[in-house]
């Protein structure tokens, strides 16, 4: 027998364990399926990937990303909890009446208007702004082109039907958000929830679209993007920004959450304060 | 006792928490300067809860933006609706559904900063009626953090408490003025290396 000695597999000092299993786990991910969530935001991230792990019944991001390679479902639902975010109608009800207020009166010097609603997640936020356009008397001469990364979300967004016990809740964002008509206008009660109108949706065109990366598809009079890019690293909410910029026109609007700057961004000088509150954006450059 | 830096204290709180959380940074000495982290649960609408606590500290108190970076000597509170969580450079936000009917949550913070801070961290959780903050407690005692428990008898409403004390039976329990002692304490330690 040889002499004994004592094993040299100490870890790295400063090496997280489990950060390394999640490099490897999102590498995995991006090269078998091809979704990239490698620039998420990395403690969400995180906790969005454990609550799999235990639905899963697996005790390490090891095993979690042996199941996902493995088993096409897990890769699914996995798919889902990354991509779903909580979400509700007039969130935030002063930034939809900054949006009426301020953003409306320029967007009505347009003859056609577009505009992209990124990350568009099940359409409460699509349908809000749809509603806001028509009260405005804009939603005829608008294309709202919703996007998310996730198919099954928008085919969601498409039906239009929210939970009616949300209802209340709504109606009161609806009104401190400036409504002008009675919020239940706009929905018929069914037994699966509250149907919104069809044509609130008539001009919209729901489509998939990953802000990772796909490219620029159209020049838009305004973007609303509020509280996607929290999820993503400062890297790609770089390269989003970029994107951004490239599909805004001159003096384009750019709309993103209460919480979110472009202060720290490379495009931070490109844009003009509308409203520092509900973070309104003109491009000016 | 302690060989590491105190770079950061996160603060968790329910019930009564305006006025806990208050007492505790006006007990802090003004050259306390690891950023202090505050999740006080609230509702969804737009608080004056910044400028409420801005009374009891002269420094700077606020509701830190997305990707934000953590700054010795700040005091910052989870903005309403919203998760806070920390990473080793700043904030991240998030929007997914409440944790214990909460929306920010005690428990996603003290969760995140563990992972990102480990034994160069403490975490308290103060008065509160439900028992958000328990299972965060436990990450962070077992990432080598300090942790600190208000005495349930003196907090206005001790559910909070006895649920991150039954979930972590080794944290330190003081009244307000305890806690802010074994943070100097711990900080002091810290620098004296």
């Amino acid at each position: 027998m040889s002499p004994s000695s004592e094993p040299a597999l100490e870890a790295a000092e400063e090496v997280d364990r489990e950060d390394v299993e999640i490099d490897g786990l999102l590498e995995a991910v991006y090269r078998y399926y091809g979704f990239d969530f490698r620039q998420y935001a990395r403690p969400s991230l995180r906790r969005r990937l454990w609550r799999r792990a235990h639905l899963e019944k697996v005790t390490t991001m090891s095993g979690l990303q042996e199941r996902l390679l493995h088993d096409r479902a897990c890769m699914e639902h996995l798919l889902l909890d990354l991509s779903i975010n909580v979400t509700a109608m007039f969130r935030d009800p002063t930034f939809f009446l900054a949006f009426r207020r301020t953003v409306v009166p320029l967007l009505r010097t347009y003859p056609f208007i577009r505009i992209w609603n990124a990350g568009c997640s099940t359409g409460e936020e699509t349908h809000s702004l749809a509603i806001v356009l028509a009260e405005e008397g804009l939603l005829d001469r608008t294309r709202i082109y919703a996007t998310d990364i996730n198919e099954s979300v928008l085919v969601r967004a498409k039906e239009g039907v929210f939970p009616l016990e949300q209802m209340r809740a709504y109606t009161e964002n609806y009104l401190a958000a400036g409504g002008t008509r009675a919020f239940s206008e706009y929905y018929t009660a069914g037994y699966e929830g509250a149907r919104f109108d069809r044509s609130l949706t008539d001009g919209v065109v729901f489509s998939r679209h990953n802000l990772a990366s796909d490219g620029s598809f159209n020049e838009f009079h305004a973007i609303i993007c509020r509280n996607v890019m929290i999820y993503f690293d400062t890297k790609l909410q770089d390269r989003v920004h970029d994107l951004f910029h490239e599909s805004l026109v001159r003096f384009g609007l750019l709309c993103l959450g209460q919480k979110e700057s472009i202060t720290f961004t490379s495009h931070a000088d490109d844009y003009k304060v509308v409203d520092a509150a509900d973070r309104i954006f003109r491009k000016v450059r | 006792m302690s060989p590491h830096r105190l770079d950061l204290v996160v603060v968790g709180c329910s019930w009564g928490g305006l006025a806990a959380a208050g007492a505790l940074l006006e007990a802090l000495p003004g050259d306390f300067d690891a950023p202090i982290v505050i999740v006080q649960h609230r509702s969804e609408a737009r608080s004056v809860l910044t400028e409420l606590l801005g009374r009891h500290t002269t420094r700077s108190v606020a509701e830190p933006d997305d990707k934000a970076e953590l700054r010795r000597g700040h005091v910052y509170v989870a903005p309403p609706g919203y998760h806070l969580l920390l990473d080793r450079t700043g904030f991240s936000l998030a929007t997914e559904g409440p944790v214990h009917h909460s929306r920010p949550s005690v428990d996603v913070l003290f969760e995140s900063a563990a992972d990102a801070f480990g034994e160069r961290m403490a975490a308290v959780v103060l008065t509160g009626a439900n028992d958000d903050g328990a299972t965060g407690l436990r990450r962070v005692a077992a990432a080598g953090g300090l942790a600190l428990v208000q005495d349930p008898a003196s907090a206005e409403r001790a559910t909070m408490p006895a649920a991150a004390l039954a979930a972590v039976p080794t944290a330190l329990v003081a009244d307000i003025p305890g806690l802010a002692q074994i943070l100097v304490a711990a900080a002091v330690r810290s620098e004296a290396r």
